[in-house]
């Protein structure tokens, strides 16, 4: 059946209640039975709950074949935890069928991919897939499609129980002997725990690893030990220079800057550019760039920002250091100088992926927010976007809190340059879609702008402000002029990987890639 | 190919930005930010053993891209090196709007440019005289020469000061205010309104320092300059706008061109605007200001 994107979504993928995606907001206002987990008491009083190895704890957890394990992407590529947790399963508890729900994965997680190869690990859920793990899901080795959701979209499942968690394991810079932890004051720091929230008050087991065992009380902490299993101890729970870059540089690359200084221009003529107004940006080279534009033009206009969200780095934590923004929450942190500041720079906050972004619970921060400047693999002249795979149709990407924050907000702006290479990033149609294009609203490019027809009242806005813009037809085939137009990929009938939108319905599926042959004549 | 349109002697040329002709990456697309001039570099910015391949890359991207409305210009290497003819050569061939002559000295050394550019329209097709000129003055000679220089050939439209050599002939090193080069600045500017071409400032090294960059292209406009060479695109923007005229001169402008032409109809010479006298001696400078202010995207009127 094609949905409102117009992707033909298989039938035999629309049972148990699935339903292809009907375009923005279509679940607003309906009823969510929300799942609860199925969780252990300790009435008794007990000193601690260290446990020897991960393979102890995994066995007090009822580890068996068939098991959802959840992880959390904080340590990034810098994750020892989610393959230690995994190898214990297979190699000492000999667990087989096992399915890894994680925020995100990626090179960090090459073993993982092994154990797909192999057969063990027969499912996937994740709001990230790169690195080996992408190509071997690509090359049809998974046993089911990889379930691909927003982050706002797999707190959402978990709450709905569309995803049951058997053992939730944190990955933990510090934890107290009964499991309260924080991302903070530890060996190997990362700051916000908020995706791994959601998963360790959903999840029927809770297991922390942390190489960082503190005094009781570990305050204030980000998961309680009232849901918590067991404790590890470990000898290192990652990589500190893959977990958080000494600072992030905003870039001197002029293409970036000049793509940066007309995000800015854009957010400045629209009506929510007011004091208090809200704000995300990503961390890519323009997009992080546009903070210090923005800042010129608040200096100006003399209005500061009320709040921004989103993963977090350190342009945006100088900023509230500046007092220029009232207050910072976020689910992520990037750099060691966000990592230093959430909970200790006044003002500035944790908060879960379900808080961030959940597009089922009552108050998602995304709902309230102004702007947000977003990247993209690739927009189409539907003005979809794909986060997810590369031209060569391999998962390659991460939806993250795309989907959600470009749904939320008041106006979303893309910035992209309108080539990589010899790819066209503006195009007919995107590989996958991953944001589709009723939420979003402006493309910024390095060779011109394009607005979303659908929104008239931002056309009027750039033209007062006298800003230039295009059609997208038009970045099209200028791209296209540069670069040429690429022959379709060719897929096979296997889907590998469902996208979900943010609320549940299916917005796109990826195929197994057809070997690229050459023809010899 | 991408035919371009017979070059414009005299245009606004407010931004020239020097790129390597070495790096297609850079000169690919040059004109997405909107300078008015590329100055494709044969010379300092490439390597001694690279100029042949600088060329190559050079020629086909005047054959392959289209500039648009961005004029671009070669800098070619010294006629005191065994580069420049060559350079000339392939600059003719690829149909760049015009060549920029590096340490330019006196009346002759454009004189032997104009005669290899000559020879190589004749050579390759290309319409005799389409080849723009402009110099570089580099050395005290080179100021001192100013006016011959600039009045050397119908080709030429305009000079530029080069920082670097010319404080080394000078002895100075760049100051706050400018005074190191104030008096070569002066005397260029001079002969250049003199020979009635174009007269440009040189480049701005240092990114870093805002305030200092700021000061220098003030100062640039107050001297009477038509632009400024450029090393980085995040430089363009400034040049832009305080080179733009205000609002306020906008609408000055307007009133003594229209008044004039009411009152000069009306067989008045002299008249006054805004309790100021007004002659026929203020009216280029108004006609200028709104051509600008056209340029600029400020001005929308029907007077020029």
């Amino acid at each position: 059946m094609k949905n409102a994107v117009g992707r033909e979504i298989p039938d035999y993928l629309l049972v148990n209640g699935k339903e292809v995606y009907q375009g923005k907001n279509y679940m607003d206002g309906k009823y969510l039975q929300k799942a609860a987990p199925k969780t252990r008491r300790f009435e008794k009083p007990q000193e601690s709950k260290i446990v020897a190895t991960i393979a102890d704890a995994l066995r007090q957890c009822g580890c068996k074949d068939g098991c959802t394990f959840s992880f959390h992407h904080h340590l990034r590529n810098g994750d020892y935890v989610a393959n230690m947790v995994v190898k214990a399963a297979v190699e000492e508890l000999g667990v087989k069928d096992i399915v890894v729900a994680a925020t995100s994965l990626g090179s960090a997680h090459d073993v993982i991919a092994d154990y797909i190869e192999q057969g063990i690990v027969v499912g996937v859920q994740t709001s990230g897939i790169r690195g080996r793990i992408g190509d071997v899901v690509s090359a049809g080795k998974l046993k089911t499609p990889a379930i691909i959701r927003s982050h706002g979209g797999r707190p959402r499942a978990i709450e709905a129980g569309e995803v049951h968690i058997d053992i939730a394991v944190v990955a933990a810079p510090t934890s107290d002997c009964v499991g309260n932890c924080r991302g903070i004051g530890g060996k190997h720091n990362c700051g916000s725990l908020g995706y791994a929230m959601t998963d360790a008050k959903y999840a029927d087991h809770v297991i922390v690893v942390t190489d960082d065992l503190v005094d009781f009380p570990n305050m204030p902490a980000s998961v309680e030990a009232i849901d918590v299993d067991a404790v590890v101890v470990v000898d290192c729970i990652g990589d500190p220079k893959k977990i958080a870059s000494a600072a992030a540089r905003i870039s001197q690359n002029p293409r970036d800057l000049m793509m940066a200084e007309d995000v800015a221009r854009v957010i400045a003529a629209t009506p929510y550019f007011k004091e208090g107004f809200s704000f995300q940006t990503g961390v890519g080279g323009p997009s992080l760039a546009a903070n210090l534009f923005l800042e010129k033009y608040m200096d100006e206009r003399g209005i500061k920002m009320g709040w921004a969200i989103g993963g977090i780095c350190g342009p945006m934590v100088e900023l509230l250091k500046k007092g220029k923004v009232g207050k910072v929450i976020d689910v992520q942190d990037f750099d060691l100088e966000s990592v230093n500041s959430i909970n200790q720079t006044p003002n500035h906050f944790e908060m879960s992926a379900s808080q961030y972004a959940n597009p089922a619970n009552k108050g998602a921060f995304v709902n309230k927010l102004d702007f947000v400047v977003l990247a993209a693999l690739e927009i189409d002249t539907g003005f979809n976007v794909n986060v997810l795979t590369g031209s060569d149709g391999v998962l390659r990407g991460a939806p993250g809190g795309h989907p959600d924050t470009a749904a939320g907000s008041k106006c979303c702006i893309i910035v992209t340059p309108l080539t990589r290479g010899r790819m066209a990033t503006v195009c007919e149609h995107v590989v996958t879609v991953t944001t589709p294009g009723d939420c979003v609203d402006v493309l910024v490019t390095d060779y011109g702008i394009a607005v979303n027809p659908l929104r008239p009242d931002l056309i009027e806005c750039l033209d007062n402000a006298g800003i230039k813009h295009v059609t997208i037809e038009e970045l099209k085939e200028k791209a296209y002029s540069l670069v040429g137009r690429p022959d379709d990929l060719e897929w096979e009938d296997k889907v590998v990987a469902v996208l979900e939108a943010r609320d549940g319905t299916i917005l796109d599926v990826v195929r197994k890639i057809k070997p690229y042959t050459v023809d010899e004549d | 190919m991408i035919p371009r349109p017979k070059p414009e002697r005299f245009r606004l040329r407010r931004t020239m930005i020097f790129m390597s002709a070495q790096k297609p990456g850079l000169i690919k697309d040059a004109y997405i930010y909107g300078v008015d001039s590329i100055m494709l570099d044969l010379e300092d910015a490439v390597a001694e053993n690279q100029k042949d391949a600088a060329r190559f890359s050079l020629y086909h991207a005047l054959k392959t891209i289209d500039y648009g409305d961005t004029e671009v210009i070669v800098r070619i290497n010294g006629l005191d090196t065994p580069h420049w003819q060559e350079d000339i050569r392939v600059c003719v061939a690829g149909g760049a709007d015009g060549i920029r002559i590096a340490k330019c000295e006196s009346a002759q050394d454009v004189h032997t440019v104009e005669e290899h550019v000559l020879a190589a329209e004749r050579e390759f097709g290309v319409e005799e005289g389409r080849t723009l000129l402009m110099a570089a003055l580099e050395s005290p000679k080179g100021i001192l020469n100013a006016y011959e220089i600039c009045a050397a050939s119908d080709r030429m439209f305009g000079v530029a000061i080069s920082g670097g050599d010319y404080r080394k002939c000078m002895q100075t090193k760049p100051t706050p205010d400018g005074i190191d080069m104030v008096v070569g600045r002066g005397m260029m500017l001079i002969a250049a309104r003199a020979a009635g071409v174009q007269c440009f400032d040189t480049v701005f090294t240092n990114l870093n320092d805002e305030e200092g960059y700021r000061a220098e292209v003030l100062q640039n406009k107050a001297m009477g300059f038509d632009g400024k060479s450029l090393i980085n695109p995040k430089q363009i923007r400034l040049v832009h706008e305080i080179f733009a005229p205000t609002e306020k001169e906008i609408v000055y402008a307007e009133k003594i061109v229209r008044a004039y032409r009411e009152q000069s109809a009306a067989g008045v010479g002299v008249f006054t605007v805004d309790g100021k006298m007004i002659d026929i001696a203020f009216i280029p400078g108004a006609e200028r200001t709104l051509k600008l202010a056209r340029a600029c995207g400020l001005y929308e009127g029907d007077l020029v």
